[in-house]
């Protein structure tokens, strides 16, 4: 049975300093977490408060409708996977795995089992009797998480386990741990400064900043409906455009924009705005083309053309100076210098008000 | 291919080589000659003389007198006080340095915890390793541990009447094990260097594994830590089968009462420039080499069954 965790204004603070800011949030049992957010914003804070390994200093954490708050690590049922792996190097994969289990008092014959199960799903078996330093950084962190499993949790926390690993095997390990946890259906709680890994892995993205939840929901929800200029620019690869843009008129459902010279009609209401904003477009909303949906938007200047095999990426400058990256499905033969037309889809684009709120 | 006969001498390559290799590296051989001439003067040289020696009859005033290995027949088979100096040291070392190194280990852990003004501390802790081995404190100590010294007024407020520590046989070997404890500052200094590279993840693993700090220490601390051991307990051991100074002034050089605090050095100092037997002494300075060398060389043999190194 899959567990919930409840966070009711959530503080934390070291000394006078307060790094996170009453934090309110929901995670459904059985749900993929993921915390995002750059360096600083207390997204591993927050893990290692839920972890019980930093003390709350105001607010509730309740796990399973029970207050946490004075549990001790041990007994909130949890397991955590460490950005360092944190192997003992002294004991084998196997002591590894059953350090845990021994600690709990459980016999070597009820151990034995456990281990070589977790073992078997992660494929670690042959390496039982190996050392860490006697492993890759693959092997290690499949111990770490090895180490997790064995205890059965009601909760999984992973701080960063991909970090240390290079490019191809995070994105192997990326899969075995969205396929563990389709397999265990445990709750788990993910931390992260990749936005490629929250949006390939978690059931619900929590994007955070400076202590604050900037928005938490469904990765696409994230993506299609950032409720700031900080998630509209933290989520996607490459970044959504930004440019500055004045309000020329607006209605109940209509907003006229200035961009660069150029005038654009989004379907919104922009009433309550002031007349400066900024309009911000993802990448891969711009076409060269026009067509259904689409309406013309700016005549940009190719300053430079990256051609990835699969995707081509432009990266342009309006005729008031501002910068505009497009990006481009397939090969594409474009000069640099040269002057295109660009066509954007009026849903897909936003804008956001001097607060940076979306409008 | 080409071939170049060469018309030199194959000695002339082997000087220009040698030539080369003094004018590209000369200025360090320059630096490096003070240490190696007080090397060959100080230490090399004198060593291999005591070797030479050791097998003489020398009593500094006439030439040595070449007697084969009747000095180590000696002291194998008709010396009492070599037996006793080598119980009294063995029982020395077995006590004081596990001692050491366990006290160390718990002031290393308890400085450890981040406290304030720990700087103060450590300075302040380091400070018996450095003033511990100086005929001072060695004074000091013998008039803390003497029958009208601190330690019994203190014991008296008890009502505790306490014995004459170091003119006591059943006492005295004790006072210096505790004065050599006392000196745990630079082991200390060593395995608060070791603890803090123990990585903090593995604690709070650990503790999420529900392990409580008794188990953390035994379980991660230690085995972590066995290298910082294994430096400290085979430094320590050589510096306890070296020690000397404070059983010299404690007993006034004499190793008494009734040898009980007759240490190695000091039965080989009484044997060198009391007896003028420096022959002799000479041979028991080759043996306490050996037995060191021995200890270092178990240690380092069982090194592998309790020694963790991570790479």
């Amino acid at each position: 049975m899959s567990t919930s965790v409840t966070l009711s204004k959530v503080r934390k603070h070291f000394g006078s300093v307060e790094v996170i800011h009453g934090i309110d949030l929901t995670i459904e049992p059985g749900e993929f977490t993921v915390f995002v957010g750059p360096s600083g914003c207390g997204k591993s804070t927050l893990l290692r408060m839920i972890a019980g390994l930093e003390p709350i200093s105001g607010g509730e954490l309740r796990i399973d409708e029970e207050l946490m708050n004075e549990v001790p690590a041990a007994k909130r049922g949890i397991a955590m996977v460490f950005q360092s792996y944190a192997l003992y190097p002294h004991m084998s994969v196997y002591k590894n795995l059953a350090f845990g289990l021994e600690t709990a008092g459980m016999k070597k014959a009820e151990v034995a089992p456990r281990v070589h199960r977790a073992a078997e799903i992660l494929q670690i078996e042959p390496l039982l009797e190996r050392k860490p330093k006697q492993l890759s950084g693959g092997q290690r962190q499949r111990v770490a998480i090895g180490r997790a499993i064995v205890r059965e949790p009601r909760i999984f926390l992973f701080d960063e386990p991909l970090s240390n690993l290079d490019a191809e095997l995070r994105v192997q390990m990326r899969v075995e741990i969205a396929k563990l946890h389709r397999d265990l259906g445990n709750t788990m709680i993910y931390v992260t400064h990749d936005q490629v890994e929250a949006m390939t892995m978690a059931d619900k993205i929590v994007v955070l900043r400076l202590g604050h939840v900037e928005q938490a929901g469904a990765p696409l929800d994230l993506y299609n409906n950032p409720a700031n200029r900080f998630v509209a620019g933290f989520i996607g690869s490459p970044k959504m455009n930004f440019l500055d843009a004045g309000i020329e008129g607006a209605d109940r459902s209509s907003a006229a924009i200035r961009i660069g010279g150029e005038k654009v009609v989004l379907p919104r209401s922009a009433k309550d705005a002031d007349g400066k904003v900024e309009f911000g477009v993802r990448p891969e909303h711009i076409t060269l083309a026009g067509g259904e949906n689409r309406i013309p938007f700016a005549k940009v200047k190719v300053d430079l053309v990256e051609n990835l095999g699969g995707q081509t990426l432009l990266y342009t400058t309006l005729a008031d100076g501002q910068a505009l990256t497009v990006s481009l499905e397939g090969q594409r033969d474009i000069q640099v210098g040269s002057s295109i037309d660009t066509f954007v889809n009026p849903a897909t684009c936003h804008l956001f008000d001097a607060g940076g709120q979306v409008i | 291919m080409t071939t170049i006969a060469s018309p030199a001498s194959p000695y002339v390559p082997t000087r220009g080589r040698l030539a080369r290799v003094l004018a590209r590296n000369g200025a360090g051989y320059l630096f490096l000659l003070p240490w190696f001439i007080g090397f060959l003067g100080l230490t090399a040289g004198p060593a291999l003389a005591s070797l030479y020696l050791s097998f003489t009859d020398f009593d500094l005033l006439t030439s040595p007198r070449w007697i084969g290995a009747a000095n180590y027949v000696r002291i194998a088979t008709a010396d009492p006080r070599f037996i006793a100096s080598m119980q009294v040291t063995f029982v020395y070392v077995l006590l004081s340095v596990p001692l050491k190194l366990a006290f160390a280990l718990l002031v290393a852990m308890a400085l450890n915890r981040g406290m304030k003004g720990l700087p103060w501390y450590r300075a302040i802790f380091y400070l018996p390793s450095l003033l511990g081995t100086s005929v001072a404190i060695a004074v000091l100590w013998r008039q803390l541990f003497a029958g009208n010294g601190l330690v019994n007024s203190f014991l008296a407020n008890f009502g505790i009447e306490g014995p004459s520590w170091i003119s006591n046989p059943n006492y005295s070997l004790y006072t210096l094990v505790v004065l050599s404890v006392w000196q745990f500052g630079s082991p200390m200094i060593i395995f608060l260097a070791g603890l803090r590279q123990i990585p903090q993840d593995m604690y709070e693993a650990a503790s999420l594994d529900g392990a409580s700090k008794w188990r953390q220490f035994w379980k991660i601390t230690l085995p972590l830590l066995t290298p910082v051991v294994f430096f400290n307990a085979v430094v320590q051991t050589i510096e306890a089968f070296k020690a000397f100074t404070p059983a010299f002034i404690i007993s006034g050089g004499t190793g008494g009462p009734i040898n009980s605090t007759l240490f190695y050095t000091l039965y080989l100092y009484q044997e060198a420039f009391g007896f003028f037997r420096m022959g002799y002494a000479s041979a028991l300075a080759w043996i306490l080499l050996v037995i060191v060398a021995l200890f270092t060389a178990f240690s380092f043999l069982t090194a592998r069954y309790w020694v963790h190194y991570d790479d």
